[in-house]
């Protein structure tokens, strides 16, 4: 038996795929910028109370509307609340809409589109036209109004994204499940008389996940700035939370005179979706050409 | 007289996470015009690395590469990037085993070719493409005007390399490099496209440096043969010589496993074990963990030695060595 | 032979849609397979080969239920009565392998799907039991194909081929993937195998000499009929049909040189969406005369030796 097998490489542990991965992402600048900014953001979310100078609700009128200082690092806004805090606080909510919204559409998506895909037939051309649907409306269009009907707040806005994002992910699994379908080994499961639920369970959801995951982490990006893009329309957090898209909305009254107002959360949105956008892109470079080498 | 290419001692790392892959180790070689060199080995022996280092194929930067490479009288190590895009396709011409993917799908074979020719010598395109249909003609293309209208596609796997084999010689180039060029076809289309390649480089006075896993085609086909195992040469020398009387136990056990030389249902000669691990090759002779002739001295890594009288069949062995020294 | 074929096919067809009118029916068919007989006898061999193009991988998507025939029977006959249980061992074998599973689960599926309600370490005792037939040791079996070198894996896809005590085994281009050390390792174990269990092996390749050194009888394809069957002797040793005898000529064989100017006969096939009236070979046929274009049946040219062609049977 040892004739058989007496090369083989130590066991490949997480350890050892971890580390690869990092080596990957060494390789490219942008990826590794991306990655920065995400452990950046991170960091701020779960140390906004010890970094945080202010408290981010405290009002104090005589220092409203103060432009950029040694106090204030990001200036005040019109109640005189410190605009620092309240961007570091601000940063839990972005990051929790995308926590919530990123992963429920994935999973509820995905799982529809691979069943719709392996079980074909009417079922599959109800539900595609289903989504036809849904992607016809432009996206943002159809979350302020999912948002504006269930009502301005939070919760209700995570809701709204996270619906109007489900039908991309049955799309990209469906796309998938009957791509898998073709491959020799879902042939063979067939051939040995594997039902279509076997071929769910056992082959389809295991190999349609990493281009999902590639989805999901580029989705990140884009799920942060469609909750500003609520909050600023009024739909997402309410007043007084602070959120970056409200704060963006707010500051448009006083952007002749007092620019940091709307400036620094926009540049707080900017960074973080162009960070998860660019570690996202990285992560899908990184993982297609593997998997085809695999 | 020079030869037409000559590899010297040539070392090929691909540097990856933790180590690098070495794919070749030590490799020389060369070939004389209008000779018909093979070099035969299997997966992992660097055959086609090599064949892609002749004309610098790999991606710059992603290799490191010791030992020299002269190609009509070049040195590809050191040449710039001109330099090598003056040889290739013009002096040095390369198939490759998935004619599919040489050509473009998406475009007709007779605009392909025509891009190709008007490249390399500058025609018009009307005198292009007469000088494509001529040299369809010469590799005995029935209609020539018809494939020209063709998409990839619409070819057959024969015929397809065929048209690579036009192209290939458009040129008039000195050494032809065929990286498995008939593995994919079957073995019917196979016979006629070695046979065109054969006259072809009789008629017009070129060498081809050919790549194959496969024994047979090599006895039939090449004067001088190289056998690789990974990523050095183990043994070379006439074929005939080599495939009747071969002293590297890396090929007899090559040749004893052929199905086709045992009776029915024989047991094949297996050799035992696999190819190491090209990141963690051993210090000496890289056959020694499957050679049923291992010794001491294989610690060391064996020189290539001669075997014959006639001083061109030589084994890198210490086994072979020994016998050949023994009075 | 007297003991009943374990496999029977009668005038089996397979026909695809190509081509379709306006208004979506197709109007015109690829024929993959033109008329099969073909009786496979328990224990033995049976090499099928054939070039591109002649319906061998249509003939093992038919045998293994993966495609409906248009037309034409096959019968399983078990042993123990019921229908014979088959399993396949394809070409490829990183493709065939999932990549994303543990290889016991890998080995082990075709089980599962035949008998729902194993538990988990049943499974792996299976998978355990079946691997040590193909010299895989069980500690191995959580790693993944990608970790194991092409010809372990096919030694996976062989274990899993008998997990489920299989009667016969469809071999699909076994060793086609391989280099040839590693061929000839898995030629050795699948004679080993097949003397232990007294496996059936469908073997179809378009490698002459894998076919010659493992089969008992040989068909040969062309364009999806069997122009000739017999004796892997009689077959592959002195063979009857013109297309035999092109083939056998084309195989690269060691030492043996090729004549310079050796003839070259056209080495297109005629189209499979319309087939030829008479003799499929007929253009390419040195031998090609008077009656030729007639369809040609399977005639006995002697014994148990048949060939698709009456002017090699003897019967103008």
């Amino acid at each position: 038996m040892a004739a058989v097998i007496d090369n083989a490489a130590p066991r490949a542990g997480l350890a050892h795929d971890l580390g690869y991965l990092w080596y990957r992402v060494r390789q490219s600048p942008l990826t590794m910028a991306g990655l920065a900014v995400i452990v950046l953001v991170l960091a701020v979310m779960a140390l906004a109370g010890v970094l945080a100078p202010f408290d981010p609700n405290h009002v104090s009128l005589e220092q409203r509307l103060l432009p950029p200082s040694g106090a204030h690092w990001f200036g005040t806004d019109e109640v005189g609340r410190d605009l620092f805090s309240r961007i570091l606080y601000g940063s839990r909510l972005s990051v929790s809409v995308a926590l919530f919204v990123v992963p429920v559409s994935g999973t509820l998506g995905s799982l529809v589109g691979c069943f719709s895909g392996s079980i074909g037939g009417m079922v599959d051309t109800v539900i595609m036209r289903g989504t036809d649907i849904v992607l016809s409306v432009p996206s943002l269009v159809l979350t302020m109004a999912l948002a504006a009907a269930l009502g301005p707040s939070l919760f209700n806005a995570m809701l709204a994204i996270t619906v109007v994002r489900i039908p991309v992910y049955v799309r990209l699994a469906r796309g998938q499940a009957l791509l898998i379908r073709e491959l020799n080994y879902a042939k063979a499961a067939r051939a040995f008389g594997g039902s279509r639920w076997h071929m769910v369970s056992w082959h389809v959801l295991r190999n349609a996940f990493p281009p999902i995951l590639i989805q999901a982490s580029l989705d990140v990006g884009s799920t942060i700035l469609m909750a500003s893009a609520l909050g600023f329309i009024g739909l997402g957090a309410q007043q007084p939370t602070a959120e970056w898209g409200a704060m963006v909305a707010t500051g448009r009254n006083y952007i002749l005179d007092q620019w940091w107002y709307s400036a620094f959360p926009g540049f707080a949105i900017l960074v973080t979706a162009t960070g998860c956008n660019l570690f996202g892109d990285g992560l899908r470079d990184i993982l297609d050409p593997r998997l085809k080498g695999k | 007289m020079a030869s037409l290419l000559s590899i010297q001692d040539l070392t090929l790392e691909f540097p990856i996470y933790r180590g690098s892959v070495r794919a070749l180790n030590g490799v020389t070689l060369r070939v004389e015009s209008r000779e018909i060199v093979g070099i035969v080995g299997e997966s992992g022996s660097g055959k086609s690395v090599t064949a892609m280092m002749v004309m610098r194929l790999l991606v710059e930067g992603s290799y490191r590469a010791r030992g020299s490479v002269t190609l009509l009288g070049q040195d590809v190590l050191r040449a710039s990037e001109a330099a090598m895009l003056e040889l290739r396709g013009s002096q040095v011409a390369m198939i490759f085993q998935e004619p599919m993917t040489a050509l473009n799908p998406t475009r007709k074979v007779g605009a392909q070719m025509v891009e190709v020719i008007r490249l390399h010598r500058g025609l018009s395109r009307a005198r292009a493409r007469t000088e494509a249909v001529a040299l369809l003609r010469d590799m005995h293309v029935a209609d020539p005007e018809r494939i020209l209208g063709n998409y990839p596609f619409e070819l057959s796997g024969g015929m397809r390399q065929r048209v690579l084999l036009a192209l290939a010689f458009s040129c008039q180039p000195k050494l032809l490099i065929a990286d498995e060029p008939t593995t994919a076809l079957d073995v019917t289309v196979q016979r006629q496209v070695l046979l065109l390649m054969r006259e072809k480089a009789r008629e017009k006075n070129a060498a081809i440096l050919f790549i194959t896993h496969d024994m047979a085609v090599v006895s039939q086909f090449c004067d001088r043969v190289y056998v690789m195992y990974a990523g050095g040469v183990v043994e070379d020398g006439p074929t005939a010589e080599v495939m009747a009387n071969p002293r590297h136990p890396y090929t007899r056990g090559l040749l004893g496993a052929l199905p086709d030389r045992t009776g029915s249902r024989g047991q094949l000669e297996a050799i035992q074990g696999s190819v190491p691990d090209l990141t963690r090759l051993p210090e000496g002779c890289a056959f020694a963990a499957r050679c049923p002739l291992v010794r001491e001295a294989c610690r060391q890594r064996p020189p290539l030695v001669v075997t014959d009288p006639a001083g061109r069949h030589r084994a890198a062995c210490w086994a072979v060595q020994e016998e050949v020294q023994a009075p | 032979m007297n003991t009943p074929p374990i496999l029977t096919l009668r005038g089996l067809q397979v026909r695809f849609p190509a081509g379709a009118d306006w208004l979506g029916r197709a109007n015109e068919h690829v024929h993959a397979l033109n008329g099969v007989d073909l009786d496979i006898r328990p224990g033995e061999t049976l090499g099928v080969v054939g070039e591109s193009g002649c319906g061998k991988t249509t003939l093992a998507m038919v045998l293994i239920g993966l495609i409906k025939p248009s037309s034409g029977t096959l019968e399983r006959n078990g042993a123990r009565g019921g229908s014979a249980n088959m399993q396949i061992v394809f070409q490829d074998p990183q493709s065939s392998l999932d990549p994303r599973l543990p290889v016991w689960r890998v080995i082990a599926e075709p089980l599962h799907v035949q008998r729902r309600g194993l538990s988990r370490a049943e499974l792996k005792r299976a998978a355990g039991a079946a691997a040590s037939q193909v010299e895989i040791p069980p500690d191995y079996l959580g790693r993944y194909p990608h970790e194991f070198s092409g010809g372990q894996r096919q030694r996976i896809a062989i274990a899993r081929a008998l997990i489920s005590e299989p009667d016969i085994i469809l071999l699909d281009e076994p060793t086609s993937a391989l280099d040839i050390s590693v061929q000839a390792q898995i030629l050795n174990l699948l004679n080993e195998l097949q003397r232990r269990r007294g496996l059936t092996y469908i073997l179809i390749s378009h490698n002459v000499s894998v076919v010659r050194h493992m089969s008992d009888r040989v068909a040969v394809m062309y364009l999806g009929q069997i122009v000739e069957l017999g004796t892997c002797e009689e077959v592959l040793q002195t063979p009857r049909h013109p297309y035999t005898r092109l083939l056998l000529e084309s195989v690269p064989r060691l030492g043996v040189p090729v004549a310079f100017d050796a003839v070259s006969s056209s080495t297109e096939l005629p189209s499979n969406r319309r087939l030829p009236a008479g003799c499929f070979f007929r253009d390419r046929c040195p031998l090609a005369r008077e009656g030729c274009d007639r369809p040609q049946a399977l005639l006995t040219a002697a014994g148990e030796h048949r060939v698709r062609c009456h002017v090699e049977a003897g019967q103008p």
